[in-house]
């Protein structure tokens, strides 16, 4: 079990919300309780419940537009850069509810690092970019920086390639390059949760198979929520699946049944591609 | 429904690609966009040209860096170095106060203020309309807001003795303070124009992170818009440099012995000393060459602060391009 996530006291879960339980019997680590979403009046999701599993990778599913990416970005408060979002029900990480009053959503982003679709390194060197998140959690001593730095970068497998230029522009990288820079930063300040959001949708197969094999390296330490379009690629990493249409979750199962022998038959149609 | 067969289509008319003829609209249009270059040029040229030729003869180092102690009407003895003095103290001390003040607007509007607000709407009305203000208004401004109200209140507060003004009255510090009002939607409109130009994934990157808001526009988005500030910073110096009436009731003195000692003193400025010369001169063709002269002056002192601002631009630009 985490440790309580936003205060040093945890706080008791309510027990009566019999925890959903998740397809493989892991603990449950992010529970969301008849959420919806609105863009002032338009509803982006419906009336969604279903718990992830801790230290599994859990892909989103669903065609363009069915608010997958919307409730990823609903698990680290991304959606509150937005006007006009209202939000109903609940989402629980480690038991505590992410959107109460007394949450700090900055440590809350601290424990719940994201990599975006497109690759958005800053324009600062290698080192710098990483050494960004750890000054911003409070890292001063240089060597320690520098240590995590190496490590982060090599936890991404991407030391070996950077390790002579870390002084040199990210801008320099290629995109596949980049998108792993932007996990080693992510993974540097260890967060308990990390969301990608379609993280290999602009690379090219190579450079997919790489970030690939990194999230599979890395779901021993880390919780890992994915959105993808790419179906073989939610197969090939993913333990758990969530499909999602027109705002709401269809199915959520472990993700062999998924694939194989769907309870819905939207799911179905989706999976085999007569639709979406 | 008549039972005609379908006929082919008729042939559609050859197509030519020969390049048409003499077009007189075109031609004319052409023309004139030419012609209005050119007569910017030419007048350019004029004023430049007759300037130098005229004025860079009576250019001395004694013309330049010399007092203006003596006789200011006097070619043999006139010195402008308190003017050029003067005149870079009021540039240097506007930016001082514009770069800030506009850089932290501009940072409001695009990164705080809700953009469709009709609270956002009136800032950015009120900026443009700032920018259409004439002049001599700041000037006028400038004497009731700044001296009368702000320096009178400090005089009342911290000198209740003093028989004269100390802060309430024209001073360098309020002609500054009043050509930085001036020249505040120049920065503005240019600082915000760098911010938007900076892609919201940077942003997106930093909160995600854990980066407070004014973490990420400290550390993150107000570097990659330096570039852009400073742009504004240089059209900021540009305006303020050659104005004359926002100072005149502010700061700028006809003539004063030595050279303002501290901010609260006035000072003699190189646009209103050509005002001067060719206003208040006993005989104008005996002090022509001086009036030349200080136009030059004018002139290569703005060269020379925009070229500063410029080339720390350039060196902005080359740090930051180094790493993109």
């Amino acid at each position: 079990m985490v440790a309580p996530l936003l205060s040093p006291l945890a706080r008791v879960t309510p027990p009566d919300a019999a925890s959903p339980a998740t397809p493989h019997g892991h603990p449950p680590l992010i529970e969301v309780d008849r959420l919806s979403l609105y863009y002032g009046a338009a509803r982006a999701l419906h009336d969604i419940s279903f718990a992830i599993p801790e230290r599994l990778v859990t892909a989103f599913i669903g065609p363009s537009g069915c608010g997958k990416s919307t409730l990823l970005r609903c698990f680290n408060r991304m959606n509150d850069l937005i006007d006009n979002v209202r939000l109903e029900g609940s989402v629980r990480i480690g038991g505590e509810d992410i959107y109460a009053r007394d949450i700090d959503v900055i440590e809350l982003r601290k424990r719940v690092g994201m990599v975006f679709q497109r690759s958005n390194p800053f324009p600062k060197t290698i080192f710098d970019n990483i050494a960004y998140a750890l000054r911003l959690q409070g890292f001063r001593r240089k060597s320690e920086i520098a240590d995590i730095v190496e490590q982060s970068l090599h936890q991404a497998a991407l030391w070996d390639e950077v390790k002579d230029r870390l002084h040199a522009s990210a801008l320099g990288l290629s995109g596949g390059q980049q998108q792993r820079l932007c996990i080693a930063r992510a993974i540097a300040i260890k967060p308990d949760i990390l969301l990608m959001d379609e993280p290999a949708s602009a690379l090219d197969p190579l450079a997919t198979a790489k970030i690939e094999d990194l999230i599979l390296d890395l779901k021993r330490q880390f919780t890992i929520v994915i959105v993808t379009h790419n179906m073989q690629q939610a197969a090939r990493i993913s333990d758990a699946t969530a499909f999602f249409y027109l705002g709401e979750l269809i199915e959520h199962d472990a993700t062999g049944k998924i694939f194989t022998n769907p309870a819905r038959k939207q799911t179905e149609d989706y999976v085999t591609g007569r639709f979406g | 429904m008549t039972a005609s067969t379908p006929t082919a289509p008729p042939a559609p008319p050859a197509r030519r690609f020969r390049a048409s003829t003499f077009e007189p609209v075109s031609f004319f249009c052409t023309g004139l966009t030419g012609l209005a270059t050119f007569l910017i040029l030419a007048i350019l040229a004029l004023i430049l040209g007759n300037i130098f030729l005229q004025g860079g003869a009576g250019l001395s180092p004694r013309f330049m860096f010399g007092n203006a102690d003596k006789d200011m009407f006097d070619v043999a003895s006139a010195g402008v170095w308190p003017m050029v003095f003067g005149t870079a103290a009021r540039v240097i001390l506007m930016t001082l106060f514009v770069i800030p003040i506009g850089v932290t607007t501009a940072s409001y509007l695009t990164e705080y203020a809700p953009a469709l607000s009709p609270f956002t709407r009136i800032i950015r009305g009120a900026v443009n309309n700032l920018a259409g203000v004439p002049s001599i208004v700041f000037g006028l401004f400038g004497l009731g807001f700044f001296i009368s109200a702000v320096g009178g209140t400090l005089d009342v507060f911290l000198y209740p003795d003093s028989p004269k003004p100390v802060w309430g009255k024209a001073a360098l510090i309020w002609a500054s303070l009043t050509l930085a009002v001036m020249t505040l939607p120049v920065v503005i409109v240019a600082t915000e124009e760098s911010l938007r130009a900076i892609p919201l994934g940077l942003r997106e990157a930093s909160l995600a992170l854990g980066a407070t808001k004014l973490q990420t526009v400290l550390r993150v988005v107000l570097p990659q818009a330096l570039p852009g500030i400073l742009t504004g910073g240089i059209l900021a110096v540009s305006r303020a440099a050659g104005e004359v009436a926002p100072i005149l009731f502010t700061g700028a003195a006809y003539y004063m012995a030595s050279l303002p000692q501290s901010l609260t003193d006035q000072f003699m400025d190189l646009a209103y000393h050509v005002f001067v010369l060719s206003t208040q001169s006993p005989d104008i063709e005996k002090t022509r060459p001086i009036l030349y002269g200080t136009v030059v002056v004018l002139l290569l002192l703005t060269f020379a602060l925009n070229l500063v601002a410029i080339l720390i631009r350039a060196r902005v630009r080359r740090n930051l391009r180094r790493l993109a």
